[in-house]
């Protein structure tokens, strides 16, 4: 039991407990506070795996300004607590040991396929900012110049769409 | 006992310091409110605190007592889970983001293991910092909307959309800091500024004081302080997203501040003033007698004032501190060994007190912004101005290479 | 060491709690969450293989997945709110007619 694997179980158990808390909370700032969780703890694992840029872009930008967006529009509509289904008890009972068959499945043909792949070493000198951004500069400045466009356009779209009716 | 010592020392070592640091941090903390109140009471020619202890030194105690003895209501409606969560995130985020800061250039081994003067030495103690600025917005939206008040969330909504807005701001400006440095790491940017030896004229700020504007300016309305503090004011707003915050949760949110300004002053002189280097060169030897001189006659004015000070207490209390700082002042001198070991440190708080000094000397002198001056400020002035200081910087080392 | 094969079996039961999330919650927002987390689960599996094959081609292809996922959540808000204000709730199920 070797210190980094316990850290990637408490990391692990807290992403679970954090997703299926989303799926449990009834009213949706819970939920965002529980997906909230769910980024940090990946961002501990990515940190575990030595992608220590990676990690702290997923705290910056994911968990400080998606998320942040999603708790401004929940308050500022005011969502409140979920109502009442009519969904049909037997989906609920027969769904949800599918879906978690489903991924079953998945984490299976995971295990079973692949060979032995060597494990990630927590040491970071292999994608350092300067190996990412080297790449992002060279091979991939067209998909770069891209997101750059995407995102302007997304601005653009979003400020169209929030105006207010004249 | 030391085989188990030095087989956790990893873990150990690291406990203590932390130890140290949070107490060290928490007195601070609790002065500085104290030297605020004196500072601002000066600057309207007032008083300040006077009667608590001898000039009012210990007003810090009489407020923590207050705060641990005064009712704790809870409102009625309020959405539990989020309002215990706000305030204790907001004080564990600005107590974490002092890890990463290096206070020294040390490095010491101790029970066999090598550390160095600061918590975490990690490569990118820059992006750790800005990941936990991103996340205080969370302590404030929170807790505007979990107090089931509509003037707390206006509030909260406010000044956590003031917050992301500045955000962006601070990060652009620290990049032409990292262009020059090459490195995210903050101890890599202080010994990148210490390599040429000169002192005052290599540090990042005559290269970069544009960068060096922006970041404070971006940096003083992260911390919500006057004059950007229009979502906490008293006058406006009742108290903002504070009001349904009573006692020790509010002892928290104000403890989050105050860490926060520290922080920021810290930060502030690591990447642009040098951290823990003089200001003199290096060959000016003479220049490491520099504290003693300070302190000893300082001690020596304690004493001084002590003797004639009103109350018995008074006159016991601040002799002692002068002598006792008398001690340290004679102490350095006769050991050149911790003389050594402590001009690093030393520059360091030095720096940060003169910060701080400004934070609290614009609480005092400047009004504060209407909250749409506040953000076309920041989107409109503040953000291209820190994307032309990064497009400056980037072609002044195309030209001139990293001089 | 951490074998590459829990993050990956990590990463596959994320996935299917987003999906279980999708299904089964009726607030739009909530369903726009568990899109963020399946995304997440993606990127872990990205990471993941980058680390153990020693290519940082997964790291840079993460960074596009979580600048897209930005600009969709940031789009994707905006039709949320619009809705909101037409039909006047956030239930997923009211929007099932192409009429107001």
């Amino acid at each position: 039991m070797t210190a980094p694997l316990i850290i990637f179980f408490v990391l692990a158990a807290l992403a679970v407990l954090g997703a299926v808390s989303l799926i449990l909370q009834r009213h949706p700032i819970h939920s965002a506070l529980s997906l909230i969780v769910v980024m940090v703890a990946l961002a501990g694992l990515y940190l575990l795996m030595g992608a220590e840029f990676v990690a702290a872009v997923q705290i910056i930008v994911y968990g400080g300004a998606i998320m942040v967006l999603f708790i401004f529009v929940i308050m500022l509509l005011n969502a409140g607590l979920e109502e009442r289904t009519n969904f049909s008890r037997l989906a609920t009972y027969a769904g949800i040991p599918l879906a978690l068959a489903v991924s079953g499945l998945i984490a299976a043909a995971i295990v079973r396929s692949g060979g032995y792949l060597p494990a990630p070493a927590p040491s970071g000198a292999l994608t350092s900012t300067k190996t990412l951004s080297m790449l992002l500069f060279t091979e991939f400045v067209y998909p770069f110049e891209l997101t750059s466009f995407l995102i302007l356009v997304a601005i653009l779209g979003a400020i169209v769409l929030a105006q207010r009716e004249n | 006992m030391s085989e188990f010592l030095t087989h956790y020392a990893f873990l150990i070592v690291p406990i203590i310091k932390i130890a140290i640091l949070v107490l060290l941090v928490l007195t601070v903390d609790a002065y500085l409110t104290w030297l605020e109140r004196k500072v601002i009471a000066h600057i309207q020619t007032r008083w300040g605190p006077y009667r608590v202890g001898p000039h009012g030194l210990l007003q810090p105690l009489a407020d923590g007592v207050k705060f641990i003895f005064k009712e704790d209501p809870m409102p009625a409606g309020v959405d539990k889970i989020a309002y215990f969560l706000a305030p204790f995130l907001t004080l564990m985020l600005a107590l974490t983001s002092l890890a990463v800061i290096p206070f020294g250039p040390q490095r010491f081994t101790v029970w066999g293991y090598e550390t160095h003067v600061g918590i975490a030495d990690v490569n990118i103690s820059l992006l750790v910092l800005f990941a936990i600025t991103a996340l205080a917005v969370y302590g404030v939206a929170l807790a505007g909307w979990a107090s089931n008040n509509k003037y707390s969330l206006l509030g909260g909504l406010r000044s956590s959309a003031q917050m992301i807005s500045y955000e962006l701001a601070l990060t652009l400006s620290v990049v032409g800091v990292l262009l020059i440095a090459g490195d995210f790491s903050l101890r890599g940017i202080v010994e990148q500024q210490a390599q040429s030896g000169k002192g005052l004229v290599s540090w990042n700020i005559f290269p970069q004081i544009i960068g060096f504007l922006c970041f404070f300016t971006a940096a003083i309305a992260e911390t919500n302080r006057v004059p950007f503090d229009l979502p906490e004011a008293e006058s406006e707003l009742v108290a903002g997203f504070h009001t349904e915050y009573a006692s020790m949760k509010f002892a928290m949110f104000f403890i989050a501040e105050y860490t926060s300004m520290i922080t920021v002053s810290c930060l502030c002189t690591i990447l642009f003033f040098g951290g823990w280097l003089s200001p003199f060169p290096v060959s000016w030897t003479f220049t490491q007698f520099l504290p003693s001189v300070l302190l000893i006659p300082f001690g020596l004015w304690m004493i001084y004032d002590g003797i004639r000070y009103e109350t018995i207490f008074g006159r016991v209390l601040l002799p002692g501190v002068g002598t006792a700082l008398l001690a340290l002042g004679g102490a350095l001198l006769a050991f050149p060994v911790i003389n050594g070991y402590i001009q690093g440190p030393f520059w360091f708080l030095a720096k940060v007190f003169v910060f701080l000094f400004v934070y609290i000397w614009m609480r005092g002198t400047l009004p504060r912004f209407r909250y749409d001056q506040l953000m076309s400020f920041g989107w409109k002035f503040l953000l291209p101005v820190s994307i032309a200081n990064v497009v400056l910087t980037s072609v002044a080392i195309l030209i001139w290479g990293k001089h | 060491m951490v074998p590459t094969n829990y993050y990956l079996i990590l990463s596959a039961i994320l996935f299917g709690l987003g999906i279980v999330a999708f299904v089964f919650k009726r607030n739009i927002i909530t369903l726009f969450m568990a899109i963020e987390l399946m995304l997440n689960a993606v990127n872990l599996a990205f990471v993941a293989f980058s680390q153990s094959l020693g290519k940082p081609d997964g790291e840079v292809f993460v960074l596009f997945v979580i600048v897209v996922a930005a600009a969709e959540a940031a789009v994707g808000l905006g039709i949320i709110i619009l809705t909101a204000r037409n039909r006047h709730s956030l239930n997923v199920e009211r929007v099932d007619l192409l009429k107001l």
